[in-house]
């Protein structure tokens, strides 16, 4: 082991059936530091800390922990917190109707007798010793969920904990709860404990970390001095793309877009109930356009609330000029509105219905409850579309979860193309399947727009926005933080608008 | 075409027949009257006579099946669509019925507990009976929709309370309705010799496939019960729906309601309609519906109330006494409720395939 170090992972491997999770990483941890790990959704990060906690079993390498000779054996959460580490997680995993001095000591007495008195005073003790605003006899629900959450990590330091690993403990916090929080790590630091810290918020990372550990598709990219990975760095190392290598793609889009026309749809000040800032939008006829940002910065939420997927608090907004009232998905389709949702299983499919059903949902739902389509008709319908996006499917009343996840994805563009929607919005429509699909989708969105469609257009992936879309906005801890357009859509000007502050 | 391609054609018309929803009520129902077949032929007999108002009326087992299977019939129709809606069931639908009896008994008494004459026609006590019930389903359909209540707990208000509503709204009292033409929905009607009950179940399925055909309430219900997230956002209000579903269950049990008061003319609160959720919901699992919600068949749960009656009335025959009845109901729909289990049956059409090509092969061989 390096001097030290309380923590080290060699050579970790941990693969399931189809996935390679983690290949060779090595993770290094040192006393009194906080170390941000880093990565896009699916890089790893959430598997590593699965295998360090004992929650997976690994395929392959070692663990070292300090004070410890030769590898430790770590099979279950049990035997990872009796090592010393311990895991607050992003929901509170203690006894919301114990008080607060209960879920401190919860499951760590010895023998049968309990002395409440003594409890309460060491809880006490603990909490005054790390500054946390909560008395030891309170209900634990009472407290804030900062609070909480700081109860749980005082749990962990008075059971001696040499490593804290924090996953996304900020993302149900404001901006007071998270100053606390950080006030407490930093204490933390000073006590000599390692702190393994994941969020997807860039700020946080530059304000309270040491050091950066950067995965990405289950590969170790780097470990970085905080000082020496300017923001950019970290974006472009966490999206796969050197700054050097980056050949700025030319946009070579026919700009379609008819500048003087009426948008077909525009919205001042839209907000929604998922907590993201009010924002302005508009998008015209033939026009695409895209939303990006990092995972969680309030893409999807920006267009749900276009939809009214989410419950809309505020804005105004018009369609073709005319105002309207858009509060849930019945009227977005009513005003030529489609959604394609992010999360397929989830929002997309209807699974054990029929291909067909699928296929004709929206389109029937937007026709009315006392008009249903004959089944010829629903059959032809299906058809046509089968036939167009090529879905591969045995039949017409095959369960559409039976598809593959490309063709479940064509199955839905299938069911919002039906409706002849005016302003399309496709959120993630490439994620999950496989190339060949993905090229067809990209081409597909420009022969739609070619025909005078108006489509926006989410991917993570940010070739696929520079492919195909004209104007990107661009989205940061939940804000539109820019809006780029012409020879502004290179890769280097999008990451230095997500990574914000400084310029690369 | 060449054997082969036949073959596999032969093969998939048997598989895709077993793998089809309503084959497990149709072989239960087939077993049973195969049972009665070999062990006493005379099961099946029917005979006319006459009842003691002078009108003919047929008699035997079988028509006792389609009678006293109809509010069973009745009530699958609303339970199916609650289950394939909000994937729980209504246990409440017992007490509701007696909740509806007592509302037309006490519509067409008045005040007085013996009326020579009715007080009120019967098409508005039981309109009467029908708001009230359906009011009652939007209760326990709010407390699943909005409140987001598991549907069992959600009933379970209901089903605990709803028996003495019965009797408060009669004040206690047995009221009992001379009237002739009240027998006739749970009896005959004059020169009829079929049972009115089984017209008035026809009636409801038919009404049923209509609003099914008619309207797009099958696909609705269905994307709400199998993916609430998806149908939302595809433009459907999954709480409307959720709720719309009880409060048509609400109308089943209005007319349940009417057939049961009927039958005796009077009522008894705490007997009346006694464990006919738990049939009702059996009805639902034996038409091979899934009782988590989504998917549903209408027919295939409406045989499946047949079959419970068909099964109850086979015990009667051979004179199982009534308190031993449920314990022999229990084994014949432990083994049924397994057979139409998913992975049993996919292990079954299996071995089908498996008997049919060895059967097919060995000839040539």
């Amino acid at each position: 082991m390096r001097e030290k170090s309380v923590l080290e992972m060699h050579g970790i491997y941990k693969s399931f059936p189809g996935v390679k999770a983690l290949q060779n990483v090595d993770f290094y941890l040192r006393e009194g530091e906080i170390h941000a790990l880093m990565g896009e959704n699916g890089a790893g990060k959430s598997t590593l800390i699965k295998v360090l906690t004992g929650v997976y079993g690994k395929d392959a390498g070692e663990i070292y922990l300090k004070g410890h000779s030769g590898p430790v054996r770590i099979h279950s959460p049990q035997d990872a917190q009796n090592a010393g580490i311990s895991t607050v997680y992003q929901e509170i995993s203690l006894c919301p109707n114990l008080s607060v001095a209960e879920n401190i000591f919860i499951g760590r007495g010895k023998g049968m007798r309990v002395s409440w008195k003594q409890m309460n005073s060491d809880a006490a003790k603990l909490l005054t010793s790390l500054d946390i605003p909560a008395k030891p006899t309170q209900q634990l629900a009472s407290c804030s969920i900062a609070v909480q959450q700081m109860v749980a990590i005082a749990r962990a330091v008075d059971m001696d904990c040499r490593v804290l690993i924090l996953d996304e403990p900020t993302s149900s916090l404001d901006e007071s709860e998270v100053a606390k929080l950080f006030r407490l790590m930093r204490q933390l630091r000073e006590r000599g404990v390692g702190i393994v810290f994941v969020t997807h918020f860039l700020d946080q990372v530059y304000e309270v970390c040491d050091r950066i550990t950067v995965l990405r598709n289950g590969q170790l990219v780097g470990e970085y001095e905080i000082e020496a990975l300017p923001r950019v760095q970290l974006v472009s190392k966490m999206l796969g793309k050197e700054l050097d290598d980056m050949a700025d793609i030319k946009n070579n889009l026919p700009v379609s877009t008819e500048k003087d026309s009426v948008p077909v749809y525009e919205a001042k000040g839209l907000c929604s109930t998922e907590g993201i800032q009010p924002f302005d939008f508009e998008i015209r006829r033939g026009e695409v356009n895209g939303f990006t940002g990092l995972l969680g910065s309030g893409r999807s939420e920006s267009v749900r609330a276009i939809f009214g997927a989410d419950r809309v608090t505020s804005g105004e907004v018009k369609v073709n000029g005319t105002p309207v009232q858009i509060k849930k998905p019945i009227d977005a389709m009513r005003h030529g509105i489609a959604y394609l949702a992010e999360d397929r299983k989830r929002d997309g499919i209807v699974g054990d219905l029929s291909v067909r059903d699928n296929i004709i949902l929206a389109l029937q739902v937007k026709n009315g409850f006392f008009k249903p389509f004959s089944k010829a008709k629903a059959i032809k319908f299906a058809r046509e579309y089968i036939k167009l996006l090529d879905i591969k499917t045995a039949s017409v009343n095959t369960p559409v979860a039976s598809l593959s996840g490309g063709n479940q994805q064509k199955v839905i563009l299938a069911r919002w193309l039906l409706t002849h929607p005016n302003y399309l919005i496709l959120d993630e429509p490439t994620r999950g399947i496989d190339v060949g699909t993905k090229v067809e989708i990209q081409k597909l969105v420009l022969k739609l727009a070619a025909e005078g469609m108006s489509v926006t257009f989410i991917s993570s992936e940010t070739d696929e926005m520079l492919r195909t879309c004209s104007r990107l906005l661009v989205m940061r801890d939940r804000k539109l933080v820019g809006e780029l357009t012409g020879d502004q859509l290179t890769q280097s000007h999008i990451m230095n608008t997500i990574a914000g502050g400084e310029q690369a | 075409m060449t054997e082969k391609t036949v073959l596999r054609k032969q093969e998939s018309w048997i598989s895709s027949i077993l793998r089809h929803q309503i084959i497990i009520p149709i072989a239960a129902l087939l077993l049973l009257s195969l049972f009665n077949l070999i062990a006493d032929p005379s099961f099946f007999c029917i005979t006319l006579g006459h009842n003691s108002a002078g009108n003919p009326v047929l008699s035997g087992n079988l028509i006792t099946i389609i009678d006293c299977g109809s509010e069973l019939a009745i009530l699958a129709i609303g339970m199916t669509l609650v289950t394939a809606a909000s994937g729980g069931q209504d246990i409440s639908v017992g007490a509701a019925i007696a909740i509806s009896g007592s509302v037309i008994i006490r519509v067409l008494c008045g005040t007085n507990t013996r009326p020579d004459t009715l007080q009120a026609p019967i098409i508005v006590a039981f309109l009467v009976a029908c708001l009230v019930a359906m009011a009652f389903g939007a209760f326990n359909g709010a407390l699943v929709a909005f409140f987001r209540i598991q549907p069992m707990v959600a009933t379970l208000i209901l089903f605990t309370a709803g028996r003495s509503i019965a009797a408060w709204i009669n004040n206690n009292e047995l009221p009992v309705i001379s009237d002739e033409s009240f027998t006739y929905f749970g009896g005959y009607l004059p020169g009829i010799p079929i049972p009115t009950p089984f017209f008035i179940a026809l009636l409801c399925y038919l009404i049923t496939w209509a609003v099914l055909k008619f309207t797009t309430l099958g696909l609705y219900v269905q994307s709400v019960g199998i993916n609430e997230k998806t149908a939302h956002l595809n433009g459907l209000n999954p709480v409307l729906i959720k709720l719309a579903t009880y409060i048509l269950l609400g109308l089943c049990v209005a007319v349940c309601g009417l057939i049961k008061v009927s039958r005796i003319s009077t009522i008894n609160y705490s007997v009346i309609a006694k464990d006919i959720e738990m049939d009702a919901i059996l009805a639902v699992a034996l038409g091979g519906n899934s009782l988590s919600g989504g998917k549903f068949n209408m027919s295939a749960s409406i045989l499946g109330a047949y079959v419970i009656q068909f099964l109850t009335t086979t015990l009667y025959k051979f004179n199982v006494q009534s308190d031993a009845l449920s314990a022999y109901k229990a084994v014949v729909v432990i083994v049924l409720v397994v057979l139409s289990a998913p992975s049993v049956r996919e292990k079954l059409s299996a071995l089908v395939r498996k008997l049919h090509t060895s059967g097919q092969t060995t000839p040539a061989a």
